[in-house]
Formats: C-alpha cells, sequence, structure tokens
C-alpha cells in the first residue's frame, strides 16, 4: 500500500514536471525579438512559464480531485478526520517554495547580469560619458543619470563604436535626434549589430520607452536625463509604445523603430543628412 | 469587557428596525452590514465604469468616450473598487460584523469611532463620484496619480480626488486602531490568542499594515495638494522636485494595500472552508505565523511597482528577492488549505464553490506575481496589460470571490435566512467563466504589446480584447442572480436557524441574526474553533 502510493505520487510529479517543461517549450507566448537582450528574456520567461505551469496545474488537480473524492455523500452528517497538522508535511511544503523561490531569484538575477542591468549607469564614469557624448545634456544633468538595463550587456555582440540618439519625449511624441549627424527625426532608426545609447530627457510628465520586441522599458522622468542602452539584431519595423500614463492620448503616443543592416543604415544616414541635402 | 460597555449606548434611544441602518447606530453588526450594503453599491457603481472601459476597448479606435472622460473613468473605477469597495467591506464590512464575536465581546472596543470611521465613507464616496459633475473635470492621472501628470491635469477634480481619498484613509485608519484593541484587550477571559479564529489573526496583522502605511499615502496626498493649490516643489521637477521620490511614498502605502485588500480575504477563507469540509484548519500555528510573514514581508516590497523608474541596481535586486520571498509564507497557506479539504467531508455549495475557485484563482495570479517580481522579466511587461491581468487575479479572482463565498455563508447569520442554492451556483458559474473569460487574455496583451490604461490600441490586438470585453458583460449580468437572490430570500427565504452548518465558532451559538450585545446570557467560551471530528455535532 505505502509503496503504491509512493509510486502514484512520484509517477504524478514526473508527470507534472514533463508537462511544465513540454508547456514552457512549446507554447509561444512573446512576440518575435529583435534585440541582443530579447533571446536571454525569452530564456528566462521559459522557465518561469515551466515552473508556474507545474505548480498551477498541480495544485488545481489536486483541488479538484479532492473536492470529488472527499465530497460529501447525502445523509452523512459526520465530520472529516480530526486532523490538525503534520510538521513534516508543513515543512517540505515551505521548502518547496522556499527552493523554487531560491531557484528563479538567482536564476534571474543571472540573467539580469546578462542583459547588462548590474552595471551602475549613476556612477561617475557613465555620466562622464554620458555627458561628453551630449554637451547639450551637461546643463541639464546637474547632478545623476538614470539608467535602465546597462551599456554593454555580456550577450551584446555589438560591434564598432557606440551610437548616441537622443530622445525627447512630450506630450504626445517622441522626437529622435542624432548629435553626430544632426538629423531629427521622428521615427528611431538603427543598424543592426551595433550598440545603441539612447539619452532621453521628458518635457512635461512622465513617459516610457517600451519596443516589445526588444524587451525593453524605461521610464522616462522630468528632471532625470535617462540612458538606456541596447543592440537591435533582427531587422525590420517595430513599434515604440509610451507605456506610463501621460495624458488623453496616452494610447496615441506611438513610434516606430526601424532596425536596418548597417549599408541600408548608412544610405539612411545619407539621405536624411542635412548637409548632404544642402550640397545637391 | 471593560473598555466598553456599549449597553449606555445601544439602549432605547437607537432607532429600531431597519431605520437603524440609517442611523448611528454604535451596534458592531449594524455598522458591519452598514459597510457591506453601502461597498456593494459602489462595486455596482465601479461596474459600470468597468464597463465604459471595456466598451471601448472592444474596438481598437477611442470612439465611445472622449479621452479625457475615458481617463477620468479609469481613475475612478480604480479608486472607487479599492478604496470603496473591497478594503472596507473585507475590513469594516466582515471585521466588524465577525470580530466582536471572535473574541467573545459584546462590541468592538470603540464603538463610536467604529460609527464614525463608516460615516466617513459615503460622504466620501459621493465626493468622490461627484468630482465629475460639480468639479467640471475629474481627477485623470489613475488611482496612482503620479506627479507630474496630476499637477497638469484640471486642479479641481485632483484636490477633491485627494480629499475624498484622505477620508477614506482616516476611515481605514480609525478601523484598524479599533481591530488591534479589540482583538488584544477584548478578548473574555479564558480566550488566549492562539484559541482565536484565523479571521483574528488576518485582521490583527491587516490593521497594523493599515496603522503603519496610511499615514504615510496621507502625508502624501497633503504634500501633493500642496503642489497643485499652493505651487509648491515637492514633487514638481520645475520647482526642484522630485517624482519619484513620490512614487516611493506612495507604494509605501499602496503595495501593502494589497495585503489590506488580501489578508482579510485569507482570514474569511480559513473560517469557511473547515466548516464545510468538516475538518480542522490545517496548521493552525503556520498559519499564524505566515499571516504574520507576509505582514513584515508587505512593508518592504514597494520598489518593485518601480522597476521601471530609474532604481539603483541594488535596489532592484532587494526588492526582486523580498517580492519573491512573499510566495513562501503564502505557500503555506495554500497548502494548508489544500489539505483542510483533503481526508474532509465536503459539501460544495456556492461558499465553497466561491472559496475554492479563489485558490485557482489566487494561485494563477501568485504564480505572475513572482514573475513580477522578477527585475528582468518585469522590465518587459511593467505598465502593459498583463499587470492589469495579473493583480485583477488577485484582488478580484481572489479577494471579490472571497466575498461572495462569504456571503453565502454568513448571509443566514445576518438575516435568519438561506440564499437559494440554484441561483447561488448560477451566480458563481457566471462569475468564473466571465472573470476568466475577461482577464486570462489580458496576459497575452501585455507581453506582446498592449500598455496600461489606453483608449485605443494596435487593431492586432482587437480580437482579445473583444473576448475580455464579453468576460466584462458576463461579469456584469452575473450580478443579477445575486440581486434577485437576496430580494427573494428577504421575500420568502427558507428559515435559517441559529447554526444552519453546524459550525463550531462562536457567532453561530446565538440566535439569526443575533441579538444586541450579540448573546442573550454569558458570552461562551470557544476555545477550539476548528475542533471538527473531535466533539459532539453541535445541533441546532
Amino acid at each position: 500500500m505505502q509503496i503504491r502510493t509512493t509510486l502514484t505520487v512520484l509517477t504524478a510529479a514526473t508527470a507534472l514536471v514533463l508537462t511544465g517543461l513540454w508547456v514552457g517549450n512549446n507554447v509561444n507566448m512573446l512576440p518575435i525579438g529583435a534585440s541582443s537582450n530579447a533571446a536571454t528574456y525569452d530564456s528566462l520567461f521559459k522557465v518561469l512559464f515551466s515552473i508556474g505551469t507545474m505548480l498551477f496545474v498541480g495544485i488545481v488537480i489536486l483541488l479538484v480531485y479532492s473536492l470529488f473524492k472527499f465530497r460529501r455523500r447525502s445523509g452523512d452528517l459526520s465530520d472529516g478526520l480530526a486532523i490538525e497538522g503534520n510538521l513534516p508535511l508543513e515543512i517540505v511544503w515551505t521548502a518547496i517554495p522556499a527552493v523554487v523561490v531560491l531557484f528563479v531569484g538567482i536564476y534571474s538575477y543571472d540573467i539580469y547580469e546578462r542583459m547588462g542591468g548590474m552595471v551602475a549607469l549613476n556612477d561617475h564614469s557613465a555620466m562622464d560619458h554620458a555627458a561628453m557624448a551630449q554637451p547639450a545634456m551637461q546643463a541639464s544633468a546637474s547632478s545623476r543619470v538614470w539608467g535602465g538595463i546597462g551599456a554593454a550587456g555580456m550577450d551584446a555582440p555589438s560591434v564598432g563604436k557606440v551610437l548616441p540618439v537622443e530622445v525627447t519625449a512630450m506630450q504626445f511624441a517622441f522626437i529622435f535626434h542624432y548629435p553626430d549627424a544632426n538629423i531629427t527625426s521622428g521615427e528611431l532608426h538603427v543598424p543592426a549589430g551595433q550598440s545603441v545609447e539612447l539619452h532621453m530627457e521628458a518635457k512635461d510628465v512622465i513617459h516610457a520607452f517600451w519596443v516589445p520586441q526588444f524587451r525593453l522599458k524605461q521610464d522616462i522622468i522630468p528632471g532625470q536625463p535617462t540612458v538606456l542602452s541596447f543592440t537591435a539584431t533582427r531587422a525590420g519595423s517595430y513599434p515604440i509604445v509610451c507605456a506610463e500614463l501621460c495624458g488623453p492620448y496616452h494610447g496615441g503616443m506611438r513610434s516606430n523603430v526601424v532596425v536596418h543592416e548597417p549599408e541600408a543604415y548608412s544610405a539612411w544616414l545619407q539621405q536624411n543628412s542635412p548637409i548632404s541635402t544642402t550640397t545637391t | 469587557m471593560t473598555l466598553a460597555n456599549p449597553s449606555d449606548f445601544n439602549g432605547s434611544l437607537q432607532p429600531q428596525g431597519w431605520l437603524k441602518y440609517f442611523s448611528f447606530s454604535l451596534d458592531h453588526k449594524v455598522i458591519g452590514l452598514q459597510y457591506l450594503v453601502c461597498g456593494f453599491i459602489f462595486y455596482l457603481i465601479g461596474g459600470a465604469l468597468a464597463g465604459v472601459i471595456r466598451t471601448e476597448l472592444a474596438s481598437p479606435i477611442s470612439d465611445f468616450v472622449s479621452r479625457e472622460t475615458y481617463n477620468e473613468v479609469l481613475t475612478l473605477h480604480g479608486t472607487v473598487m479599492i478604496f470603496l469597495w473591497i478594503v472596507p467591506v473585507v475590513n469594516g464590512g466582515f471585521g466588524n460584523y465577525l470580530i466582536p464575536f471572535y473574541v467573545g465581546a459584546r462590541d468592538m472596543a470603540f464603538p463610536r469611532l467604529n460609527a464614525v470611521a463608516f460615516w466617513l465613507i459615503p460622504p466620501a464616496g459621493i465626493l468622490l463620484i461627484s468630482s465629475y459633475f460639480i468639479a467640471g473635470a475629474a481627477a485623470q492621472s489613475g488611482w496612482t496619480a503620479y506627479p507630474p501628470l496630476s499637477l497638469t491635469t484640471p486642479a479641481a477634480g485632483q484636490v477633491v480626488w485627494i480629499l475624498s481619498v484622505l477620508l477614506l484613509g482616516g476611515s481605514s485608519i480609525f478601523g484598524g486602531i479599533n481591530f488591534i484593541a479589540t482583538v488584544l484587550k477584548l478578548r473574555r477571559p479564558g480566550l488566549k490568542l492562539m484559541q482565536l479564529p484565523m479571521y483574528c489573526w488576518a485582521m490583527l496583522g491587516t490593521s497594523i499594515l493599515v496603522v503603519l502605511s496610511t499615514p504615510v499615502l496621507a502625508g502624501t496626498l497633503i504634500l501633493l495638494s500642496f503642489d497643485i493649490i499652493a505651487h509648491t516643489g515637492f514633487f514638481n521637477p520645475a520647482l526642484g522636485g522630485n517624482v519619484v521620490v513620490y512614487q516611493h511614498l506612495f507604494w509605501f502605502y499602496s503595495h501593502p494595500a494589497v495585503y489590506i485588500m488580501v489578508l482579510p480575504a485569507f482570514g474569511l477563507v480559513s473560517e469557511i472552508l473547515p466548516v464545510h469540509a468538516r475538518k480542522p484548519l490545517f496548521g493552525y500555528t503556520t498559519m499564524v505565523y505566515s499571516i504574520m510573514a507576509i505582514v513584515f514581508l508587505g512593508l518592504i516590497v514597494w520598489a518593485h511597482h518601480m522597476f521601471t523608474s530609474g532604481t539603483p541596481p541594488w535596489m532592484r535586486l532587494f526588492f526582486t528577492i523580498a517580492t519573491s520571498f512573499i510566495a513562501v509564507p503564502t505557500g503555506i497557506k495554500f497548502f494548508n488549505w489544500l489539505a483542510t479539504l483533503w481526508g474532509g467531508k465536503i459539501a460544495l455549495n456556492s461558499a465553497m464553490l466561491f472559496s475554492c475557485a479563489f485558490i485557482v484563482n489566487f494561485v494563477f495570479g501568485g504564480i505572475t506575481g513572482v514573475a513580477l517580481a522578477q527585475v528582468p522579466f518585469d522590465i518587459h511587461v511593467h505598465d502593459t496589460y498583463f499587470v492589469v491581468g495579473h493583480f485583477h487575479y488577485i484582488v478580484y479572482g481572489g479577494t471579490v470571490f472571497v466575498i461572495f463565498g462569504s456571503l453565502y455563508h454568513w448571509y443566514p447569520k445576518f438575516t435568519g435566512r438561506m440564499l437559494n442554492e440554484d441561483l447561488g451556483r448560477l451566480h458563481f458559474l457566471l462569475t468564473f467563466i466571465g472573470f476568466n473569460l475577461c482577464f486570462a487574455p489580458q496576459h497575452w496583451l501585455g507581453l506582446n504589446g498592449m500598455p496600461r490604461r489606453v483608449a485605443e490600441y494596435d487593431p492586432a490586438f482587437t480580437t482579445l480584447n473583444q473576448i475580455s470585453s464579453v468576460g466584462a458583460l458576463l461579469m456584469a449580468i452575473s450580478t443579477l442572480p445575486l440581486l434577485i437572490n437576496v430580494v427573494l430570500t428577504a421575500i420568502n427565504g427558507k428559515v435559517a436557524g441559529d447554526n444552519p452548518w453546524n459550525a463550531l465558532t462562536p457567532e453561530w451559538l446565538t440566535s439569526s441574526p443575533p441579538p444586541v450585545e450579540n448573546w442573550l446570557g454569558e458570552a461562551p467560551l470557544v476555545t477550539e474553533p476548528y475542533g471538527y471530528g473531535q466533539k459532539q455535532e453541535v445541533t441546532p
């Protein structure tokens, strides 16, 4: 009897783990990934999705099974067993969530580090870097530069130098300025494979820069110049969405980021550069 | 029984009959029902506002109400549902009704303060709703009222909103002080703390959170109102203020607020499950420690709402870990509830259906919650419909389901009549299907690029939004069987008797409805509120 119970529990647990892993690996809930940290993000998502499925399915099956198995037969007015607790069992189900949570925490810390999140962007060197990259920022960046996901994630296969772009967020638009080429644009154009550093400022209220396909979001906070770095990996056009309630037209505050192959990006620079238009 | 002597107040001067529900009654049972009915009216108002939101979102363009109105509606929806429905009902409503019974007292510790706490709510609610009509424009900056947006939207509406929330926060603090005093100081002689029904512990923990964190919100909103009225610069970056400081202060209250909404529900479920499963509550002691662990951890996790606000890396790490660890005491509670059911004799009535659905919904919301606690995960889905789905699974799938379950469980005690089971099951079925249809698709929408608080969206998201809106419609319809049930039962419901469930907790050891001062004779000493399977049946 004891052995049969043990075997049943083991089989159920194995089936549950396999179900969770299958679901996590085969059910796609995410849009395509187009930045270097999208793949890292997606692997974290798979792990969380697998564990979540195991726990949820397991608990629901246990609950539904109990409700059927231990339902009250009509006419039965007696009580169930007078079990008030079981210390070993309680230790087990304190330990299981603790271990799961610890694992998830350590794993997501690792993911976060690989994304470059632990790079302190508000330290002195980053501030100098931001100030050098953009002299106009120097006046407003009185003390701190606030950062989101860090400059160079370890996974970032970026080549060449960093491309700085100034982002101004206002009700209800994003404006992009390329300081090196002196281009101002309503859309963000970036080359695939090169690290881009956004220097973001909000004119009025809090906005947020979000590209779902990049798995990146950063609030743009008035009074606090913010740096956000990413490396796009996949050519195409993706939405830029404002993700912080910013007023009546918040839902309409959208733009696009166009990721070019490097040659196409050079062509775009050529076409839009104000110098080239005046000379021709 | 030394702190209060309610017989001085509850004598012949108080109105009798139905009029007492409109009076400044000092009877904790009257006040409890006042909270419940008042809260339910605001639930219907908040639900109608949700109906406006889901109607607008049934199509991808902004075509139902103006964009300004839409922002007013979403602000009012959140504020009404949190401050006028869930918090007052699970704390003030069931708390006032049940806690004096559970500690063996004849009333709350401070009956007058109790009545004042309730009577702050209707004016605050009317003030909030009326700001839409009198002030020209109601608050438009969400229930979070982040500056600088809340400084630039129409000032009158925002100030009325602040005033209303301050009144409601005051009411909440009065209630919290009263519960702490009642549980700790008004216990019947001979009744030990570790013999109290679990809901007492839940309310003690919740009240500690209320008393510690609500004053912080009040102070923050007063500073915000200075910024609006007197043009000070606490949170105005143009005047050297800092908007992130506001977010820290706001979430220092508003994350614990989640536990203020959820812990009492945990307590109520802990009362309902043992009665209908005919088994003792499993692991009483660990349940008590879990509540207190959640209270402690709940106070140190607020910045997980600000992972994209430019918080420094060490802070992100600390709040990820603290938040994740709340899953441990919460997990203990859920496993203990499952163990309570295991081996019982379960009657799957309406009260149980809602309570068990609560377990399913809350586990789902808890799992997405642990995912959201992870900074890298959160950075993608923060401020999206994923979060909207997540917190509705917690506060609606969790707390509101428990409120309905509790209504079926305690209605016989409130009125002396049983609610109709068939209508109850219909109510459950519509609510459960509607709820999941409404909020499950929102997780996918958030992951794939739909931000929250928008009146228009990418047409690619139309189908799932329409499914979500159909779910909302079902939820609206689901209130009809409940209302019909309550009206029909009041006319010719089955008479319940003192103890229709054969329950052991003290509120069932008196008549239904109970007399003023709860028991005609001495308050009973109940030291084993969950002693099922070991005592003789309590025969009605």
